[in-house]
């Protein structure tokens, strides 16, 4: 096989491990924010909840997780585990974990707003809703902007963990192609392919925290 | 009627006593300041009657609108939600530390509460904004942002964001305590500027000759009561053992 051949089948898997990050961030940026309220709610129930799922997704590797999530269906409940729920699993896998890291980085985004900016707007008049939102949260993304990037660059990575369950991703077709192949090739290539990655992921989060540089 | 009015207040933290049955009433217009050494619950007071710190007991009246009171049960009760919104609209609070929100511009400091939450328009609120930064004297710094300015200017645009919710009356919670002396002549100017403009001023301080020529009435607290009120020169003349020792040099 030539390089040519390798590297087009190599590309079938880029847009697979893109299409997991994307579909991760979208949804586990704001999932995040709903799981920090809850982590610090006053409920104590819902709090303690929270709290143990939190502690089940930092404390466990993400790859038993996705499998957790693959082969849960048909192990508890019998349900026949179809090829197309292969990627379902995979999404549902790092969105759920994702989130839980999100969640962490939020809340200790939020805990480090002085209590006198909430007084402030206190005394305006500025409703929950509106503090929250106009006053609270565009200040707190400026803090956890560095944070959150080293988040999305472990992400671009973490997405090759998809290959335990047989997501044809990047790196599942990377290791495929190395030992069919017996070449050290696809393995370059994919080094290559997520550094160029993250170098992207970087400079556009660079770019983020520049534009947010005008204030201290 | 009484602007405000305080009754029989009382507030501890963690079973320390800060502030022992204190009674309190503000007239319209009328400059108030409350001094004493630090630890007298001299801000716990104002944070009481800003409602950003509960009382354990007493009373909190606006214009006659009971804003909290102690139940039956001794409990302490407040209004209701809707109703605190209109009371809290009486009054605006300027900062130790300021408080400017960071990411908005000086303007847009100023101009952000009159319209997103007294839903005045933008021609009208900005209008009023550059009012108060040219009373401020700072109509050069309406776009600059707060981490831009000093921290006189700072305390004048929280001033300036404070008096654009055209409050009644005005709390100052120790004003100038995280300024030099430079900057608190400038910010002290600015406070002494605003008597004119009719709205009642409580000011907690320990800037004494200031206290003694802005007042018309002064509270010296200690320990959480209150020792002494009346007019400046009265209590600046006093001749209590207490305020004495804590005046000191400023009593003749």
């Amino acid at each position: 096989m030539t390089v040519e051949k390798m590297i087009a089948q190599l590309a079938g898997g880029m847009f697979v491990s893109i299409q997991i990050f994307l579909v991760t961030l979208i949804f586990s940026l704001p999932l995040g924010m709903v799981v920090a309220f809850g982590r610090m709610s006053k409920h104590p129930l819902l709090r303690g909840l929270v709290k143990g799922y939190i502690s089940i997704m930092r404390g466990t590797p993400l790859m038993l997780q996705l499998m957790v999530v693959y082969f849960g269906p048909y192990y508890l409940f019998g349900i026949k585990i179809t090829n197309s729920y292969r990627i379902w699993a995979a999404w549902i896998g790092f969105v759920v974990n994702y989130a839980a890291y999100f969640a962490e980085i939020y809340r200790s985004g939020i805990q480090s707003m002085p209590a006198g900016q909430y007084e402030a707007a206190k005394l305006l008049g500025y409703s929950r809703t509106q503090t929250f939102f106009k006053i609270i949260l565009p200040q707190v993304v400026k803090r956890i902007l560095p944070s959150v990037t080293n988040e999305v660059i472990t992400l671009v990575k973490d997405t090759s963990l998809a290959f335990t369950i047989s997501v044809l991703e990047m790196f599942a077709i990377a290791k495929a192609l190395a030992s069919s192949q017996t070449s050290l090739i696809p393995f370059v290539a994919a080094g290559i392919f997520y550094y160029l990655f993250n170098l992207v992921v970087a400079m556009a989060m660079d770019f983020a925290e520049k534009k947010l540089a005008y204030y201290q | 009627m009484k602007l405000l009015e305080m009754n029989h207040v009382k507030k501890s933290f963690d079973g320390l006593s800060v502030i022992q049955d204190i009674s309190l009433s503000v007239e319209k217009g009328e400059i108030v300041s409350i001094i004493g050494p630090s630890g007298s619950g001299k801000s716990t007071l104002l944070r009481c009657a800003t409602m950003l710190e509960t009382m354990d007991s007493g009373e909190l009246i606006y214009l006659g609108e009971k804003a909290a009171w102690s139940g039956k049960d001794g409990k302490m009760l407040y209004a209701h939600k809707k109703d605190l919104r209109r009371i809290r609209e009486n009054y605006g609070l300027v900062f130790q530390n300021f408080n400017l929100f960071p990411h908005f511009s000086v303007l847009k400091n100023i101009m952000d509460a009159p319209v997103s939450v007294q839903k005045k328009s933008r021609e009208y609120a900005h209008q009023t904004a550059m009012e108060l930064l040219k009373k401020m004297g700072l109509e050069d710094k309406a776009e600059a942002y707060p981490c831009q300015l000093s921290g006189g200017q700072c305390q004048r645009v929280a001033i300036a964001r404070a008096l654009a919710l055209n409050p009644n009356i005005l709390f100052f919670d120790e004003p100038t305590s995280a300024l030099d002396p430079e900057l608190t002549g400038e910010v002290l100017k600015v406070i002494k500027s605003l008597a004119d403009l009719h709205i009642a001023m409580v000011i907690v301080t320990h800037e004494m000759s200031f206290a003694r020529d802005i007042s018309d009435r002064v509270i010296f607290m200690a320990n959480g009561v209150i020792i002494e009120e009346g007019p400046p020169q009265k209590v600046f003349a006093s001749d209590n053992e207490r305020t004495r020792s804590f005046l000191g040099r400023y009593i003749p």
